[in-house]
């Protein structure tokens, strides 16, 4: 049935040692730890630590929802930290359970290596006396031919079968063993190495890989060029060192959306300039969601989209800012929430001194294609009517407290302590493209344009072509293992009344190693060809 | 289309649900099981009165005639319970074949699709099982309630309005991620249904008359239930592990830049994943009983479940796409 059961009996193995009860207890520890229902035991363990990665937000997969998590659940939040609840794959508990089933693992596969290597390297055993008390047995067939040539015969057609075969000559006649599906156990092997490879392998790409996220506006002047200082946010491996980087240089010069009539997305597509020798020389290149831009030593994705309106601001003394501002969408038809801020606006010229309280900050709602009722949800993605929903707010924007703030938000405190006043009414101004709107002090905020924008992901990851082809193999491995069976017959050929001359008759039993239902008929098959000859 | 599509899912359900009445009503009159058989062939090759004992057999001549009577209505009862059944695979392959046209793709871009052609596999794999081994026919009132459940909660829980395809969808390796993973969970489903027979008869065999357990009575032989179970979990193993840990990756990786990101349903694929190679493992241990071994391929399917309908329905990820 299995191959623990196939181990020889313990003949070969090193005499016990006696009088070292710590060496006999390490040994014992490690039989345990190595055995098929610990195996078991840890595969479930592993399967129910993962359950809560499910269930509560995961920081390696967003860190928002994570934030949101501790805000409503202030007391609970902290207290599940303290067991990694938000870090569940790459908690101590979790590697504590792969670690065991590897070490297991190891220790399983190290042993079954050594014995399969040796049931490759022997010949299949001779046959056992009574071959009538097999699971598959048949006798009594006659060959004209003698022995010796019925028993070449039958090895010969064995091996056709790919049966390993040996023939031997007994003081009565001959035997003829069989073995085949030593594919069984090389398969099952691969597969359990193979995922001590993958393991490997991800660790690796852990550690030697890092990937990094940005937000791309259209335009040859928002370029962007791959730096850890220029990504919105990156997490580099711990064997990683910023300027390991790959440098090369990204503009995009045209973001194409498409939509259905019901505002699916039908398809996006980013075309860009690339140089990737640090931004003398760029050639054009474009990508698409499902199809990255594979540069050397980074990849870069697709992965959203969005608009980033064009904002002018002309303050008190008619000096003028332009601003490129992305808003993030909070919905499918992209209604998308942004914030423009102005520090250095209304500078004197004469003392040449910022106003901490004349500074400016728009905030607000884009919608690609506002409704005619007013309501300040999009009702289509792309730019049918593209309007602005936008409250000023004139003061101290708060931005120089060394406080790292939202670029999405303006700062509620600076707001709530009154610092940061609300000078437009309660309904929002709307604006559309080339609208100006004049505030009460004469200062002007013109809606110049949109721009498209994308956000990419850009990751390398050194092993992963490695862990494909660990992973390939080690479904190979699978298949061999599940869909090989092993099985011996044996043939047992006498001749008829003891003289050669009189022609053979021939005896042969099958044993399937493992559960095989179409053995019986195989060894029907085999059994009915050695009876007639045929080839 | 879609229309038509929606107005053959009702069909679908209706004709399984008819097969399943008629797979109960079988096994109400109860009586083309072996067992059954078995006694009324024997009675019958007595040619005359007598008393025959055998458990749960008839005792008296007068009541083996009652038995083949009730036998051959059973007889009769079963046939349009496989009859329907087959209408309802006819009716599910023609509410999932509309209901791609009607999108101009394949039919899986979102939950009730997927569900829809998951249970579509499942079912064909029975029907093929069914035609093939008309013995299986014992299962087929467990089949038809896990269709009727299933597309039942589909319908009610996940039905999405034709539409076309998100572009992260629309991609090669997609396709084989998702057809893979359809088939192999479809084989999954199906594969807990000889398991669960398994485990009643089981019960049976070894005395217990309680309420599941009863309906191990006229159920073939437990052994064959349990190497059904185990090579229909063999089958779809490997075909899940290409779908999931393959060709999902492979996507994720042209889609979102990383192979594999702890995602609910990714961690709810890998969860299921252990689970059946647990299931495999024990199977393979001597020293585990089967029917434990059996138990984990029933937890395995509470875990296809939860991936089916509750990462979709209580996790927020970015396979919500229903
Ligand atoms: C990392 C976790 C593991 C996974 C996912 C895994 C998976 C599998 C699978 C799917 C099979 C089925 C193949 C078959 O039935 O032929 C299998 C077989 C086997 N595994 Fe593992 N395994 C793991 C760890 C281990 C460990 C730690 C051991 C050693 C204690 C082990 C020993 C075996 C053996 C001996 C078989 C052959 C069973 C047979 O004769 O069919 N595995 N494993």
């Amino acid at each position: 049935m299995t191959v623990v059961e196939d181990r020889p009996a313990t003949a070969d193995a090193p005499p016990p040692r006696r009088g070292n009860p710590l060496w006999a207890f390490l040994r014992n520890s490690w039989r345990q730890l190595t055995s098929m229902r610990t195996a078991l035991v840890l595969l479930f363990l592993l399967a129910v630590a993962a359950v809560p990665g499910s269930i509560f937000p995961q920081r390696g997969v967003n860190r928002e929802n994570v934030a949101e998590y501790f805000a409503e659940h202030p007391e609970l939040a902290p207290a599940l930290d303290r067991f990694f609840a938000f870090d569940v794959y790459a908690s101590p508990w979790f590697a504590a359970i792969y670690l065991l089933l590897f070490t297991s693992l190891i220790g399983c596969v190290l042993p079954r290596l050594r014995d399969h290597f040796r049931a490759l390297t022997t010949v299949p055993p001779d046959a056992p006396k009574r071959l009538d008390r097999l699971p598959h047995h048949d006798q009594g067939q006659q060959r004209p031919e003698e022995p010796a040539a019925v028993a070449a015969e039958i090895a010969k057609r064995l091996r056709r079968s790919r049966f390993r075969t040996r023939v031997r000559e007994t003081p009565d006649g001959w035997t003829v063993s069989a073995e085949k599906g030593y594919l069984k156990e090389t398969g099952n092997l691969l597969f359990h190495i193979a995922m001590l490879g993958v393991l490997v392998g991800v660790g690796f790409g852990q550690w030697y890989g890092w990937h990094g996220n940005r937000l791309l506006v259209e335009g040859t002047d928002q370029g962007f060029c791959n730096s850890v200082t220029q990504h919105d946010e990156s997490v580099l491996g711990p064997r990683v060192d910023p300027s390991d980087l790959p440098d090369f240089c990204l503009r995009m010069t045209a973001f194409d959306a498409t939509f259905q009539t019901n505002g699916v997305p039908k398809s996006f597509q980013a075309t860009v300039d690339v140089s990737e020798d640090g931004g003398d020389h760029y050639r054009p290149d474009r990508f698409t969601v499902n199809d990255p831009l594979r540069l050397d030593g980074a990849t870069v994705n697709l992965i959203g989209q969005g608009y980033a309106p064009v904002l002018r601001f002309t303050d008190r003394f008619g000096a003028q800012q332009t601003k490129v501002v992305p808003f993030l969408p909070i919905d499918g038809m992209l209604t998308s929430e942004g914030v423009v801020q102005y520090p250095d606006v209304n500078i004197d010229p004469a003392t040449g001194k910022r106003d901490p309280r004349l500074q400016m900050g728009f905030e607000g709602l884009f919608l690609p294609t506002g409704g005619t009722d007013g309501s300040a949800v999009s009702k289509f993605p792309a730019e049918n009517n593209p309007v602005l929903y936008l409250t000023a707010y004139r003061g101290d924007l708060g931005l120089d407290s060394g406080r790292p703030g939202s670029v999405y938000a303006l700062n509620r405190e600076q707001i709530a302590d009154g610092d940061l006043k609300k000078i437009s009414d309660e309904r929002p101004y709307v604006l559309r493209p080339g609208e100006k709107w004049t505030l009460d002090d004469g200062t002007t905020l013109e809606f110049v344009d949109t721009r498209r924008f994308a956000t990419i992901s850009i990751r390398h990851d050194p092993t992963k072509v490695s862990l494909l082809v660990g992973s390939v193999a080690g479904l190979i491995g699978l298949m061999l293992s599940l869909y090989v069976h092993r099985r011996r017959v044996w043939f047992r050929v006498l001749p008829v009344g003891g003289d050669p001359a009189g022609g053979s008759v021939i005896e042969a039993g099958g044993l399937p190693r493992t559960d095989y239902p179409g053995f019986g008929d195989e060894f029907a098959t085999l059994t009915r060809h050695m009876k007639e000859g045929t080839p | 289309m879609a229309e038509l599509s929606n107005q053959l899912m009702a069909l679908t359900v209706l004709a399984y649900l008819a097969a399943m009445v008629c797979y109960a009503g079988e096994y109400a009159f109860g009586r083309r099981s072996h067992i059954g058989r078995a006694a009324t062939r024997q009675l019958v090759g007595a040619g005359g009165p007598g008393t025959y004992e055998q458990a749960g057999g008839p005792a008296t001549y007068e009541e083996a005639t009652e038995v083949r009577k009730e036998s051959a209505r059973g007889e009769w009862v079963g046939r349009a319970a496989v009859g329907l059944n087959l209408l309802g695979v006819v009716l599910h392959l023609g509410t999932t074949v509309t209901r791609g046209i009607a999108a101009e793709r394949m039919p899986w871009g979102n939950m009730y699709e997927y569900i829809l052609s998951a249970t579509l596999v499942g079912s064909v794999v029975w029907a093929g099982v069914l035609l093939r081994r008309p013995a299986a026919r014992h299962l087929g009132l467990f089949t038809t309630l896990s269709l009727v459940v299933l597309l039942g909660a589909a319908a009610l829980l996940a039905y999405t309005p034709v539409g076309p395809l998100v572009p992260a969808l629309n991609s090669y390796w997609f396709i084989f991620h998702v057809s893979t993973i359809i088939i192999s969970s479809g084989i999954f489903l199906l594969g807990a249904v000889p398991a669960a027979m398994f485990l009643i008869k089981n019960g049976w065999d070894a005395g217990r008359r309680s309420f599941p357990y009863t309906l191990g009575r006229h159920v073939g032989d437990a052994g064959a239930l349990e190497r059904l179970t185990f090579r229909l979990h063999a089958f779809a193993f490997p075909l899940f592990t290409f779908g999931a840990l393959i060709a999902g990756p492979l996507w994720a990786e042209a889609s979102w830049g990383r192979y594999w990101g702890w995602d609910p349903k990714e961690v709810w694929a890998f969860i299921s994943w252990i689970v059946y190679a647990a299931y495999l493992h024990a199977r393979a241990t001597p020293s585990v009983k089967r029917t434990t071994a059996t138990w984990i391929a029933i937890a395995g399917f509470v875990t296809m479940l939860m991936n089916l309908f509750g990462v979709n329905l209580f996790f927020e990820g970015l396979h919500s796409y229903a």
